[in-house]
């Protein structure tokens, strides 16, 4: 039988809290960080110029041809070879998913970006904006609003894929709760409260996601 | 004095040439109207005045600026340089009053409190004082089209450029934009207009420019253009949009 008595507050404090942070951490500082490399990413391989849409191109295609996991693996257990000293499983998942995210969001950048009529560009232009104010003021406003409902969608699989950094040992939510069973001889209550707790912040999230397009909608555009 | 100079200019895309040795020139205070079939390069044209459309050959000269030269400062020409265009280009996010002060304060440094003010006046100018707050999805066509008209003078440009204004508009708008441009005309703005609207030509051009298939078939006097065309092809092109 399910036996859920084991889990309070307690349990939470020692066991899940530290995991849960970490897991919103990670996925705070990959989405940011993926949006802003993903943007330069695909600001370079839309720029025209073929010596930054080669580099741009086979990075982005690179990445999102290796499953994450072996991204973390490998990133994890090459940085001591690199700098000669490892740098933790946090750091190093950090900065792992920040590169593993730019390359899907630059994609999802990519699209937003060509979304907007060249007539808008152009606007920016003839009123004499030069070309990174015409993209900061006209063009990625726009783009952002376009595709925010699968920017905070690849967000929530972000949330999600946070749960891979065991295969490096980080210390994130689904972990927390692996320790709490583990302690109390759960296993699988522990596994089962971590799936309805998965379940109940990705859900939220996509809720969230409908609320805000609403909110963000410009107005007299459909 | 020329206020715009072309200079052959040329363009291709590949190996299809949309301009072919265009040559003229719109002088100050002149109001001048390019028109012409569809395709034939007149909105390719215009649009090489301000570079926002390259070209591989001849150059424009813009009150003494070369925009071919490479070493031109492209989004400072621009920025004296009014263009409307045919699909109004707008931008959706912004309300009309940070449209009109958008480029005023990041690229004339103009504080925001002036180039709102200065907004507002040209926007007094095209009677559209009570739409400020509005974003542009919830004007017509018309409005829109005179908030881009007011959006451009707001940066004090020394001459307007015109890229089919009243194209994409129901019929019933045409005259509310064309009355602005008319009254622009009639203070002496200097002006480049590509459109259909012969009555507009009629009214206030100086000279017009037919263009048919990349190259400048006439450049007239207006009554000399409407009068007595030269070439058979404007003759044609008359009697297509003139007799319906």
């Amino acid at each position: 039988m399910l036996d859920l008595s084991f889990f309070d507050w307690d349990v939470i404090s020692r066991f899940v809290a530290k995991g849960f942070w970490f897991s919103v951490q990670l996925t705070a500082i990959a989405m940011v960080g993926g949006v802003f490399f993903g943007t330069l990413l695909a600001m370079m391989r839309l720029s025209g110029r073929k010596w930054l849409e080669l580099p741009a191109a086979t990075y982005v295609n690179g990445m999102r041809s290796i499953p994450l996991v072996m991204v973390i693996l490998w990133f994890y257990l090459l940085i001591p070879f690199a700098i000669g000293r490892p740098i933790g499983a946090e750091l190093s998942a950090i900065i792992t998913f920040t590169a593993f995210e730019a390359a899907y969001y630059s994609e999802i950048m990519r699209a937003g970006i060509q979304s907007i009529p060249r007539g808008q560009v152009w606007a920016g232009q003839a009123l004499g904006l030069n070309y990174w104010q015409t993209m900061g003021s006209v063009v990625l406003p726009q783009a952002f609003r376009n595709m925010l409902p699968v920017l905070l969608t690849q967000t929530i699989i972000l949330f999600q894929d946070t749960s891979l950094v065991y295969a490096i040992g980080a210390y994130d939510l689904l972990k927390g709760f692996e320790s709490a069973g583990r302690n109390y001889g759960r296993p699988i209550e522990a596994y089962l409260l971590a799936a309805v707790v998965y379940f109940v912040i990705c859900f939220g999230l996509s809720y969230v996601v409908k609320r805000l397009q609403a909110r963000l909608a410009v107005p007299g555009k459909l | 004095m020329a206020m715009i100079e072309m200079k052959g200019v040329s363009k291709w895309y590949g190996s299809f040439q949309v301009l072919a040795d265009c040559t003229t020139s719109v002088d100050k205070g002149e109001v001048v109207v390019v028109c012409g079939p569809s395709g034939s390069g007149k909105s390719t044209l215009i649009k090489c005045v301000n570079a926002l459309e390259p070209f591989q050959k001849g150059d424009v000269i813009v009150d003494g600026i070369s925009v071919g030269d490479p070493k031109t400062d492209l989004p400072k020409l621009r920025s004296r340089v009014g263009m409307v265009f045919q699909h109004f280009e707008l931008f959706p996010h912004m309300s009309v009053s940070d449209n009109l002060a958008l480029a005023q304060v990041k690229v004339l440094g103009r504080s925001k409190d002036e180039a709102t003010a200065r907004g507002m006046k040209y926007l007094e100018r095209v009677g559209l004082t009570a739409h400020a707050q509005k974003y542009p999805g919830q004007l017509s066509g018309g409005q829109q089209q005179r908030v881009a008209i007011a959006r451009a003078l707001s940066m004090d440009p020394i001459a307007m450029l015109f890229d089919e204004p009243t194209s994409a508009l129901d019929p019933e708008m045409i005259n509310e934009v064309l009355d602005v441009m008319v009254q622009l005309a009639e203070e002496g703005m200097t002006m480049m207009v590509v459109t259909h609207e012969m009555g507009f030509a009629r009214k206030v051009a100086h000279r017009v420019i037919f263009m048919d298939r990349g190259e400048i078939v006439e450049d007239a006097k207006k009554d000399d253009f409407f009068g007595k065309p030269r070439s058979e092809r404007a003759v044609q092109f008359l009697s297509k949009i003139l007799h319906h």
